[in-house]
């Protein structure tokens, strides 16, 4: 006798497996719509900016006039942005880290820290620029400087830098630690001759990528009042300044057409410079990562 | 054959101890975990500073603004010369609209590439895909504004010809497509955590993997999908840059998306990037914007942490 009816099997499974075959479609063809976007942006961006990119547009200062605006002033701004958030961020990110991979132990007050860490990352950026226009703009009077922009800027990106140093932190095995101690070494020079150095590939990659990230945000700045049209170079921390994300949003709502190309310039100088920065984070993660 | 250690020679002992300078050591010992105690604070200082700042600056605004009128107000005027209205549901409306859009936008493309990614792709086919994904998350706010008002505005207005150049579902679609990379990754680290085992059972008693991974792998993952689904509303809720440049600056409270709408973070944004000067009411009123925006994204955080927590299922 038979128990199994052969036909049907046959049926049922042959639609169930047309089935399964129209939904892998369908949900490669979701995945496929994020890749569209991306060279559609692309695609739009170069073919309307590349036209702007000349030397002239590195070496003029921002204008009401299409033809003469240059990014020089910003790029120059940025770069002075980077070299507040970098030292300030890295420091306090590392040390968080260490405090709270190394010595923290467990009670109350470091799960507080924990739990304030990941809330702050959820911080939407335009209150950190509240912050900033608070704090260091008016009450430490530091007025649109570098120097506010930076630490504004610092804080913003610091609960990313805390979250990717411990976990490099974390990667170096328990074993490498224990005979450090074993050779004699106290705690703090294991941590700086044994941990650190094994952790500094991890801890550099998602330094930079967060920097990158702190390269083209734009709402802090709008918020602490960062001016556009700068005329000048700036020339210590406390100095006024504009920077890429900026200058891109003030072009881009001008009303001209043209402005459109130079918001598009600016916006490849600003990839361009993203790119660096992520192709060194790249380089660091693949030379010096070491495998346990 | 041990030689006898002539008594003029110092001892291993001695050696270490002395070049280990006891003294500094022990003090460097102590010092250190204060420094760093001091360092990890800082991130702590700084959530007490944003909550002190926005508490005192919309005190002081309430002290202008009856606060029934701001809560359940639903006209939004500040620049009006005669009667200023703060009535914040006029940004809420607007903040609500463009984060609706976006999830519609981005949850069935994000949950489906996590599908494919996490079920059907094979390791190289991700290998490619996933640094892709990083990319699009990487890309600055700015560029996407810029994008939503040159590009998928004009595009729209083709297709709904009434759409205004500032409207809601420009910057909404927009801002869907900036939080599809977090969705597709997050909710993709959750199904990837279900062990192989349950799928390979179900494969095993004959499923085909669209049933393993409707039927298996999505409901033993749905705390970690869900999670990823109100991580990512929070950061639209709290997206600035796409809505400034594409949403206009007209606040209003009602359901059209193709007319002129203003975000609560764009209205931060507004005020300051115009002149409104030091202690003005409207000076005050971003502080205020500000205090609701975080109390938003702080409840969503909230609510995706517990979720995450509370429900997932452990193998």
């Amino acid at each position: 006798m038979n128990y199994v009816n052969h036909k049907s099997v046959i049926k049922r499974m042959n639609k169930r497996l047309i089935v399964n075959r129209v939904f892998k479609t369908i949900f490669f063809i979701a995945t496929l719509f994020a890749l569209v976007v991306l060279a559609v942006l692309f695609y739009r961006i170069i073919t309307q900016g590349i036209g702007y990119i000349t030397p002239d547009f590195f070496q003029n200062f921002g204008s009401r006039f299409p033809e003469k605006a240059g990014i020089k002033a910003a790029l120059i701004g940025s770069i002075w942005l980077m070299c507040v958030v970098a030292p300030v961020s890295i420091i306090l990110g590392v040390g968080t880290a260490i405090y709270l991979e190394e010595y923290a132990k467990k009670n109350k007050l470091n799960d507080f820290i924990r739990m304030n860490i990941s809330n702050l990352a959820g911080v939407p950026s335009v209150v950190f620029g509240l912050l900033g226009l608070t704090i260091f703009v008016r009450a430490l009077s530091l007025g649109n400087s570098i120097l506010a922009a930076g630490f504004t800027m610092s804080l913003l990106i610091l609960p990313v830098i805390i979250v990717a140093a411990q976990e490099a932190i974390r990667a170096v095995p328990q074993d490498v630690r224990e005979a450090s101690y074993g050779m004699g070494a106290t705690k703090w020079q294991t941590i700086t001759q044994i941990v650190l150095p094994s952790a500094i590939p991890g801890i550099l990659t998602g330094a930079i990528l967060a920097l990158s990230r702190a390269v083209g945000e734009t709402a802090p700045l709008v918020v602490i009042g960062i001016p556009v049209i700068i005329q000048f170079l700036p020339e210590n921390l406390l100095s006024q300044f504009t920077a890429l994300p900026m200058q891109i949003y003030d072009w881009a709502k001008r009303p001209q057409a043209e402005f459109q190309f130079v918001a598009s310039a600016g916006i490849l100088v600003l990839m361009a410079f993203l790119l660096i920065m992520n192709s060194i984070a790249i380089f660091i993660r693949n030379k010096f990562q070491r495998k346990y | 054959m041990a030689q006898k250690q002539s008594s003029d020679q110092p001892s291993v002992q001695e050696l270490i101890a002395k070049a280990s300078n006891k003294k500094r050591k022990k003090i460097i010992e102590k010092l250190i975990p204060i420094i760093l105690f001091l360092i990890a604070s800082v991130s702590v200082l700084t959530t007490f500073g944003i909550i002190g700042t926005l508490i005192t600056e919309t005190v002081i605004f309430f002290s202008r603004i009856p606060v029934l009128d701001f809560i359940f107000g639903t006209e939004w005027f500040p620049f009006a010369n005669t009667e200023p209205q703060y009535g914040i549901l006029a940004l809420i409306a607007g903040t609500l609209k463009v984060t609706f859009i976006a999830v519609i936008v981005a949850v069935p493309f994000g949950i489906g590439s996590a599908i494919f990614l996490s079920e059907y792709a094979s390791d190289n086919v991700r290998r490619i895909i996933k640094p892709i994904l990083e990319v699009l998350a990487g890309i600055p706010t700015i560029v996407y504004g810029f994008f939503a008002l040159t590009f998928v505005t004009p595009l729209l207005q083709q297709i709904i010809p009434e759409l205004k150049i500032f409207n809601a579902l420009s910057p909404g679609i927009v801002v869907g497509i900036m939080i599809l990379p977090m969705i597709a990754s997050l909710s993709e680290d959750a199904m990837s955590a279900v062990p192989s085992s349950i799928r390979e059972g179900a494969l095993a008693m004959g499923s085909t993997k669209l049933e393993v991974a409707l039927k298996v792998v999505l409901p033993a993952a749905l705390s970690g999908i869900i999670a990823s689904v109100v991580l990512a509303v929070s950061r639209a809720i709290g997206e600035t840059m796409i809505v400034s440049l594409a949403g206009g600056s007209t606040p209003s409270f009602d359901l059209d998306v193709t007319g002129s709408i203003q975000t609560m973070t764009a209205y931060i944004v507004q005020v300051s990037s115009g002149d409104a000067g030091y202690g003005t009411t409207i000076y005050y009123s971003i502080y205020s914007v500000g205090f609701t925006l975080f109390l938003f994204t702080l409840v969503m955080n909230i609510i995706a942490h517990v979720i995450s927590k509370k429900y997932r299922e452990e193998y």
